[in-house]
């Protein structure tokens, strides 16, 4: 089954990602076989099954953590890899709600 | 000192610690033949994607300082290793191979970076990796290429190929890798090392650069069983930064190593052998089983049905998940940006500049597989049958000990060779993707060379849940009676450029 | 206008803020303003392989509040993540709860002009707040991003759209407000976003069978502020609906300034959040010891203490309602009555201090009760010196005013600042006799029916005795003297 355009539209504005015609084509016809190779998990019944969301058996897992406080890094550290900042906040393009 | 450059190299991790605690080697010496090396060799090989010479220097001194002080912290004290640019390293780059993360310096390290240097280990670079652990040839870096080091036109495997890379080329002792669907034991197999995947939760993910969550591992690569069981008691145990990581007690990996394998049932899993294999890697693989017969371990004829859907479930999970957390990379507060005029533009504009195609396709998919309308037939059916795939291991588990097979249906393809088909690619996992689906330890050990390319098989084995021990214990039977591989010619100096 | 014709429906989202000291999956502070970004830490900025590690508080101040609310606590509950992007969210995920929340059911008591409504409750989870965008960061407008409050701890809590008037919609918040400041998980605070409430509004002709499309509306940061945009919103959909039009099911901003809603921008995807099972955080188990700990730990609710108030104390609903509001309050009230006396007069005294002045300087001072230096003692010891007319009513207000600020002792301040009252009849009748000698003609104009006249003459006799005079002692002998 092929996947549209539109589709590989809707799902790169999802993702943010800005493909080009090109890409868009491609994706297009590998995501389709890789979907289509996927489809084969139709054949099996999965009734009463489970899903394995988690990996780690119940019981292996650790306890919580305890409610203190840890000492935060200092905002020079925080903004070290900063693209852009103002002041200590990170900047970016005007927000428009 | 009079040993040469070229036999410090060759030694194994245990051999080297042994050496600088015998007082008859050092650890400046083990590093400055590690940067020898590299430097002689890594522009064909393309293992590392920084070498860290000065902070290694300054690490040697202090090992060799604690050395004459009898002080050493452990058996890795001052051995050169190397870990997959995956894993963050405090105010050195870490890119995870793409760049989005060009020049990321992060402000803290990983718990097993953190734990190989409090064991006195010596970091000497990071390492090349397919972008974001997605790919199986390493090819996907975003920065450079990297080599078979057997077989310089040859892929090394991936996504761990610089980690499997510099331990063949013997540039560094032992390295850390990661393996989601098969990116430690894939390499492992075409470079002719050993590469371990712990059970899920048995290596803090703290600090790894993540993919795919619920699959993820950490594990070890090194020129020998022994070796990767040292790397692995080393960083194997609960962090409590990770609450995927499991409490369970870490064991003596060591303890048990030298068992041997009588009695030892060998699972044998028809649907791995059901001709999609390559005749030369069947070959070696079957004279490998052949031998645990010889050494008094009983072959078992098992099945794993739900082998052929690996791929399939995988295929829709890893995504799943890696779309969502490659989500942060979005230009705000690290990494790329791209300049744009709004908002929305910065986003679609970094993302599509940072992230090369193969992390593009996998969150498109991923993004697919999780929208609504489509959850519950791709993405929920998929964790569905990985419950199904792993209710087929904890079934032949009842009769038999470890699971033994190739590791993948070929050895290190060329390069460039499947780079146009990505669903080609994605199969090559086939052999290694149940067992993160199943979330069991596994691993590859070297267990000959394919008649017609002269490459490297590796053999696969899977193991009970925290029963790393028995999969160490069984390799290491095999690895005693296969002996040695021999090491790439470029790894010895022995091909033209190379040092003496 | 016909709106009339029309029922309201609405449903309301509470975020609450609980009030542990670390946040929900690190242990960077939650403290409230702050520099941006310096209570941040790698995982609560969503660096590069960072993992979440949750606080043990969280969960159990989830069961509290669901516990008190008579919700169904899960031994099973599942974080989840919510996929979206903006600025403020640093994974480009937020970690809430989906399928399998901490809570379900539960319901708040209401008590509206003298009847009762009960509102259920769909559920309560746990979530991660997102930071703060800043406007006009910059003189080129930039916006710019602070994740001090990224990660802190919030529970969602969820009512069915049981709500049928403003008015029930503004006592369903102030009940359920209440109930999480006794409880100690939320401070209640709606300026600074503790508190924070969305409405779901919805509009159906009465008689109708089916509920009408809903809008959700966001930003409603006071009581005020919520009452206008609801109202608003009724109109506007009433409006829709009577010209024959559709509701578009959205999301819409109240802006205070207007007082209108108005539709968010980012509705051209109906956002996909294509939730999934958090991998990096096993599953929340509760097992039933904690649940019964929890329980027996629970404080007396505000409902249950203002009945108990009424029932064994007698005090009005009214002054109840206001006591129990915030539990610090309540149990100073419980306190200073132990130490000043028994019984319904006694109780309604205290209670007409607590709600009166005590509340005013309060609020004047903005302190919390925990910052008072009026203790249950030296209000208590207040009140006995105004029994025991030693002060008159404004005498104890001004020594009242001096402990807020100084913490003093109210006989101390009585003697400090010659605050006590004159009873002295002799002294008090010297006045008296001055004041009608110097007023003949207010005295004749008083005998000849002027009675408001008193309060003239119960001025002039305390301008004599400097405000001292114990006034129930100045009016009883002027009323003798002048003839009554």
């Amino acid at each position: 089954m092929a996947l549209s355009l539109e589709e590989v539209r809707r799902i790169a504005g999802l993702a943010r990602l800005r493909l080009s015609a090109d890409e868009e084509r491609t994706f297009a016809v590998q995501l389709s076989a890789i979907l289509d190779h996927v489809r084969q998990l139709e054949e099996l019944d999965v009734s009463g099954v489970e899903p394995m969301t988690h990996a780690l058996a119940a019981g292996e897992s650790p306890a919580l953590r305890a409610d203190t406080v840890e000492p935060s890094l200092a905002p020079a550290e925080a903004l070290a890899a900063a693209p852009a900042r103002e002041g200590t906040c990170f900047k970016v393009p005007r927000i428009i709600e | 000192m009079t040993v040469a450059a070229t036999e410090l190299t060759a030694l194994s991790l245990r051999e080297a610690g042994a050496g600088i605690a015998a007082k008859a080697i050092s650890s400046r010496d083990l590093v400055e033949a590690a940067l020898a090396r590299i430097a002689a060799t890594d522009e064909r090989v393309g293992a590392f994607l920084a070498v860290t010479a000065e902070r290694a220097r300054a690490a040697a001194a202090q090992a060799d300082q604690r050395a004459a002080a009898g002080e050493r912290r452990s058996e890795l004290d001052g051995v050169p290793i190397a870990v997959k640019d995956i894993f963050a390293t405090k105010g050195v780059p870490t890119t995870a191979g793409s760049r989005i993360l060009d020049g990321w310096l992060p402000p803290y390290d990983a718990t097993v970076v953190q734990r190989l240097e409090e064991a006195g280990a010596v970091l000497v670079g990071k390492l090349n990796m397919d972008e974001f652990a997605m790919g199986s040839s390493n090819e996907n870096s975003a920065f450079r290429p990297c080599a078979n080091p057997h077989d310089l036109s040859r892929t090394p495997g991936g996504s761990s190929g610089g980690s499997a890379a510099a331990v063949a080329a013997r540039q560094v002792h032992g390295a850390l890798g990661t393996d989601t669907g098969g990116s430690i034991r894939l390499p492992a197999s075409f470079c002719g090392v050993v590469g371990v995947k712990p059970t899920y939760g048995r290596v803090s993910r703290y600090g790894v650069i993540a993919f795919a969550s619920s699959l993820d591992q950490v594990g070890p690569l090194a020129r020998s069983v022994e070796d990767a069981a040292l790397l692995l008691g080393r960083i194997a145990g609960h962090d409590p930064r990770d609450m995927t990581s499991s409490t369970r007690p870490v064991e003596d990996y060591l303890a048990t190593l030298e068992d041997g394998a009588r009695g030892l049932r060998v699972g044998v899993p028809r649907e791995w052998f059901q001709g999609g294999v390559d005749a030369g890697v069947e070959k070696v693989v079957r004279t490998a089983l052949r031998t645990y017969e010889k050494v008094g371990a009983k072959l078992v004829e098992i099945s794993l049905p739900h082998t052929k859907y690996g791929i399939a479930a995988y295929y829709l999970i890893a995504p799943a998940e890696a779309s969502s957390n490659l989500a942060r990379y979005d230009g705000v507060r690290f990494g790329l940006r791209a300049e744009a005029k709004g908002l929305r533009d910065m986003y679609a504009e970094t993302r599509a500049r940072g992230f090369g195609a193969e992390p593009k396709r996998r969150i498109m998919l991923g993004t697919y597989a999780l929208s609504a309308g489509y959850y519950d037939a791709y993405y929920l059916r998929a964790q569905k049958v990985r419950t199904l795939v792993r209710r087929d291991f904890d079934e032949v588990f009842r009769s038999c000990d470890v699971v033994a097979g190739p590791v993948a249906p070929t050895v290190a393809f060329k390069l460039g060779e499947r780079t146009e088909d990505p669903l080609q690619m994605y199969l090559a996992d086939v052999f290694t993707i149940t067992c993160n689906l199943a979330a069991l330890p596994g691993l590859s050990v070297p267990c000959g060379v394919d008649g017609a390319t002269g490459m490297p098989v590796g053999l696969q084995l899977v193991g009970r849940s925290f029963d790393e021990a028995t999969l160490l214990r069984a390799a290491r039977a095999l690895e005693r009676e296969a002996g040695p591989l021999p090491a790439p010619a470029l790894a010895v100096g022995t091909m033209p450029g190379s040092e003496h | 206008m016909p709106v009339s014709d029309f029922q309201m429906v609405i449903g309301l989202e509470v975020h609450a803020q609980l009030l542990t000291r670390s946040k929900i999956f690190c242990g960077c502070s939650t403290a409230f303003g702050g520099v941006p970004n310096t209570h941040v830490c790698p995982v609560c900025l969503g660096l590069p392989g960072v993992l979440p590690r949750l606080n043990a508080q969280v969960v159990e101040m989830a069961v509290r509040t669901g516990l008190a609310l008579g919700a169904r606590v899960k031994e099973k509950s599942v974080f989840a993540r919510k996929n979206y992007f903006y600025p403020d969210l640093p994974k480009g995920y937020q970690i809430s709860q989906y399928e399998l929340p901490i809570c379900e059911g539960g319901v708040v008591e209401l008590a509206l002009g003298g009847e009762e409504k009960r509102i259920r409750l769909v559920r309560l989870h746990m979530e991660e707040d997102a930071g703060k965008n800043l406007h006009d960061v910059s003189a080129d407008g930039a916006s710019g991003v602070d994740l001090n409050r990224a990660g802190v701890p919030l529970l969602e809590i969820v009512s069915e759209p049981d709500l049928r008037s403003v008015d029930e919609a503004v006592e369903y918040l102030k009940s359920l407000r209440a109930i999480l400041m006794t409880l100690g998980v939320n401070d209640g605070n709606l300026q600074e976003g503790s508190f924070r409430c969305d409405a779901n509004v919805s509009v159906m002709r009465k008689g109708a069978d089916r509920y009408g499309t809903r809008c959700e509306i966001k930003n409603m940061n006071s009581f005020r502020f919520l009452r206008a945009a609801i109202e608003y919103e009724v109109r506007r959909q009433v409006g829709i609906v009577e010209e024959g039009g559709k509701i578009e099911q959205e999301t819409r901003l109240f802006d205070p300034d207007r007082g209108e809603t108005r539709s968010m921008r980012s509705k051209e995807e109906a956002h996909d959040y294509r939730y999934f099972p958090e991998p990096d955080l096993p599953p929340v188990v509760v097992g039933p010891e904690l649940v019964e700990r929890v329980r027996r730990e629970l404080p007396e609710l505000p409902r249950a203490r203002a009945a108990r108030y009424q029932r064994d104390l007698g005090l009005s609903p009214y002054d109840a309602g206001l006591l129990v509001s915030e539990r610090a309050v309540a149990e100073f009230f419980d306190r200073a009555l132990e130490l000043y006396g028994r019984g319904p007069d006694a109780a309604k005294k205290l209670a007409n201090w607590m709600n009166g002045e005590v509340a005013r300087l309060a609020n004047e001072r903005s302190e919390d009760p925990s910052a008072w230096k009026l203790t249950p003692a030296r209000l208590a010891s207040i009140l006995k010196l105004l029994d025991g007319q030693i002060v008159g009513g404004a005498g104890a207000k001004q020594v009242l005013e001096e402990v807020f600020a100084t913490g003093a002792e109210p006989d101390e301040i009585v003697r400090a600042r010659g605050l006590a009252q004159v009873s002295d009849t002799a002294a008090i009748e010297a006045a008296v006799d001055e004041v009608l000698a110097s007023s003949p003609g207010e005295v004749e104009r008083y005998r000849a029916g002027n009675k408001k006249l008193l309060g003239f003459f119960v001025g002039q006799v305390m301008k004599i005795m400097k405000g001292k005079g114990n006034p129930a002692v100045v009016n009883a002998l002027l009323k003798q003297k002048l003839g009554d």
